[in-house]
């Protein structure tokens, strides 16, 4: 497929404002709770309390088990869902405050694409409006949105004559999902949230997607935010990465140093949780057993203590800071041993 | 692996079903053969719509109504496909347990997991009230579902998806019996708790001397749990063999795209080896071989003959006219 980029690489994008140092996302504190019907003051901690950055031009991995906040934490990036406290810096701006960036226009410049490739495309719609829709909504003339949406096809791998015309269920889950990553930047955003873009496709058809994914993000000078559960593909698609567990950042740090030298005891377990695909080294025994909690009702100071095997008195009793954040290729982790001065007794030795 | 006097416990040949509508016919499984022995694990591995799964469900014959199903199915000698009403419910859940994927849609919401594990019991091993709940207990803490006895009383939707989905386990074994079929039963799960049930299922094997048909599309749990391995694409299987053979020296190209297309430690700068093109329409499959399409390997026969299973060494097998010239 012929791919002209949309914008050189070289050359610095106009709409950069910040220039190259200033991160392109700042998530400071961003808090939602979801209240629980039924059940007075009850509610589900889905992010509670999490902060990152996301450079320029980078892929910044998120993983996590279910219920761990990271697909509301993707909606919470582009407000999607609105948190309930916490802050976003859109390249040196606010969002949504006087002064700052309204969430329409940022929106322009941040777009998403989610898990299931059919529910998120209109049934009755053919795909080239689907894609055209974005840009005709953001102000370009019917005409001009169409080009667009042919262009963008293209680049996408999929023939605009031939696809273009099509509803989505005479689509493949491979063709749709191509579909909704061209739907995804036929507005030109710099960044993309991809909410477990892979995970419902077919092994040989997720290579080709992650394959589009890595030739899109050079050619278009795009920033990822790719969220997944599967961490062979965060490892193979990520800068960096950071790991989740019930609503808050356990570890965060460059894709390397994640995989080979894990801080975080959980981080540790959902590594050693993968299949070998050997099946002369199988795992004999779980790295940690029973399920993640219900995160209605977390448990106090440190949410993976319930599961821990180093879990001490301390990590009851007090949440563990993330630690301090220490330049570009700083690697934290939210755990007691971790800190010298926390009272753990195995702090500073693990 | 003797026991060659022994027949085996499934025997499948030429095995189709098709699915008639009025609009089309899909043709989900093609004239396949296979078979398993006791106290063996085979992993059925395919991708989304290759008929792993109604392989799988023809074995208890657990099809929906517009099924047409011709071949051969015997379990344990018998002849699955020519049983009566009266034959096939002593069957399923007797000789023959199965463990569904969505451990949530396989438990009746409105019992207790006790009542739904004695109920099985009760009706294939006659026993008072009392024997089965005892019976119940013993299976929960068999599966490894901790404080088992307060759990006996509880709801599907008060047990985490991990112990629901072993609590579906200790229901399957309630019986005793002598094949146990697993459907992706991991898929829905989380990956530390993905790994605790494959290690289950691997220890209750093995202890309790089962034979085992597991479905997945994951090569590395199949890595993990399988003995024997059955490659399926578009309703035929193309390759057979030992796990470990299979995945370190793949003879079908499939199979060995599939290997390839999977991300498990790839140079991050490098593109992955992808299976160009999607896997055909069920409805309307090519003539030949229906992997031709996207292979690497294809000739101008392949577009027209089905390839006949070959056998390059024991217990090997490969559909394919083109194989690797050191095995030719």
């Amino acid at each position: 497929m012929a791919l002209a980029p949309l914008l050189d690489p070289l050359v610095i994008d106009p709409r950069d404002r910040g220039g190259p140092a200033q991160p392109l996302l700042i998530a400071r504190e961003l808090r939602k709770h979801f209240p629980v019907k039924g059940a007075r003051g009850k509610s589900v901690q889905a992010v509670d309390g999490v902060s990152f950055t996301v450079r320029k031009g980078e892929t910044l991995g998120i993983v996590g088990e279910s219920g761990c906040g990271k697909s509301t934490l993707a909606r919470l990036l582009l407000h999607l869902v609105v948190p309930d406290d916490g802050e976003l810096v859109f390249d040196g701006e606010a969002v949504g405050t006087s002064g700052g960036i309204a969430i329409n226009a940022l929106r322009r410049q941040v777009q998403i694409v989610f898990q299931d490739s059919y529910s998120s495309l209109n049934p009755r719609m053919p795909v080239r409006d689907s894609v055209a829709f974005g840009p005709f909504i953001q102000g370009r003339k019917k005409a001009e949105a169409r080009d667009i949406a042919r262009d963008i096809l293209a680049k996408v791998g999929l023939d605009a004559d031939l696809f273009g015309p099509r509803y989505p269920h005479e689509l493949s889950g491979g063709q749709k999902q191509r579909v909704n990553i061209a739907r995804a930047l036929a507005t030109g955003p710099r960044m993309v949230i991809l909410d477990e873009p892979v995970s419902a496709l077919d092994k040989s058809v997720e290579a080709q997607v992650l394959n589009l994914l890595r030739a899109l993000k050079r050619q278009l000078n795009l920033t990822y935010v790719f969220i997944s559960h599967d961490l062979n593909v965060v490892r193979y698609i990520s800068d960096r990465v950071l790991v989740m567990y019930l609503g808050r950042v356990v570890e965060l740090g460059p894709v390397e140093m994640i995989f080979d030298r894990p801080l975080h005891p959980y981080t540790r377990a959902l590594l050693a949780s993968r299949p070998s695909m050997d099946p002369a080294r199988r795992i004999e025994e779980p790295p940690i057993i029973g399920d993640p909690p219900n995160p209605i009702d977390p448990p106090s100071g440190c949410r993976f203590r319930t599961r821990c095997p180093f879990a001490e008195p301390v990590c009851e009793s007090t949440a563990p800071p993330l630690g301090e954040w220490l330049g570009m290729t700083s690697h934290i982790a939210a755990c007691h041993m971790q800190d010298p001065g926390s009272g753990h007794s195995r702090a500073g030795r693990a | 692996m003797d026991g060659s006097a022994d027949p085996p416990l499934v025997e499948v040949s030429d095995l189709s079903v098709e699915f008639v509508s009025r609009e089309a016919t899909v043709h989900a499984v093609n004239s396949i053969s296979f078979a398993a022995r006791r106290g063996e694990v085979l992993c059925i591995l395919g991708e989304s719509g290759s008929g792993k799964s109604v392989t799988l469900r023809s074995l208890i014959r657990l099809l929906p109504r517009n099924a047409r199903v011709d071949g051969s199915v015997r379990v344990n000698g018998r002849d699955v496909l020519a049983m009566g009403a009266r034959e096939l419910r002593d069957l399923r859940g007797g000789l023959v347990a199965m463990v569904f994927q969505e451990p949530m849609t396989a438990l009746d919401p409105v019992y207790t997991i006790g009542q739904q594990i004695s109920e099985t019991v009760r009706r294939h091993i006659a026993g008072d009230r009392q024997a089965a709940r005892e019976r119940a207990l013993e299976l929960l803490e068999l599966v490894g579902i901790p404080s088992a006895g307060r759990r006996l009383d509880a709801y599907p939707h008060e047990l985490s998806g991990g112990l629901r989905q072993r609590a579906i386990i200790a229901m399957a074994l309630s019986c005793n019996p002598q094949l146990l079929l697993a459907d992706e039963p991991t898929t829905a799960l989380d990956a530390t708790v993905q790994v605790q049930v494959l290690i289950l299922l691997r220890r209750l094997q093995r202890e309790l001397g089962m034979g085992m048909i597991f479905v997945t599309h994951d090569l590395g749990v199949a890595a993990e749990i399988a003995d024997t391995i059955a490659v399926m694409y578009a309703g035929r299987i193309v390759e057979t063999g030992p796990v470990a053979q299979v995945l370190s020296d793949p003879l079908h190209p499939y199979t060995a795209g599939l290997l390839a297309s999977t991300v498990h430690g790839q140079h991050r700068d490098r593109d992955i080896d992808a299976i160009p093109g999607s896997p055909p329409d069920m409805r309307r499959l090519p003539q030949g071989c229906s992997f031709a399409p996207r292979c690497t390997r294809r000739s101008a026969a392949c577009r027209t003959i089905v390839p006949e299973p070959r056998f390059p060494s024991p217990g090997r097998m490969v559909s394919c006219l083109n194989l690797p010239v050191r095995v030719e």
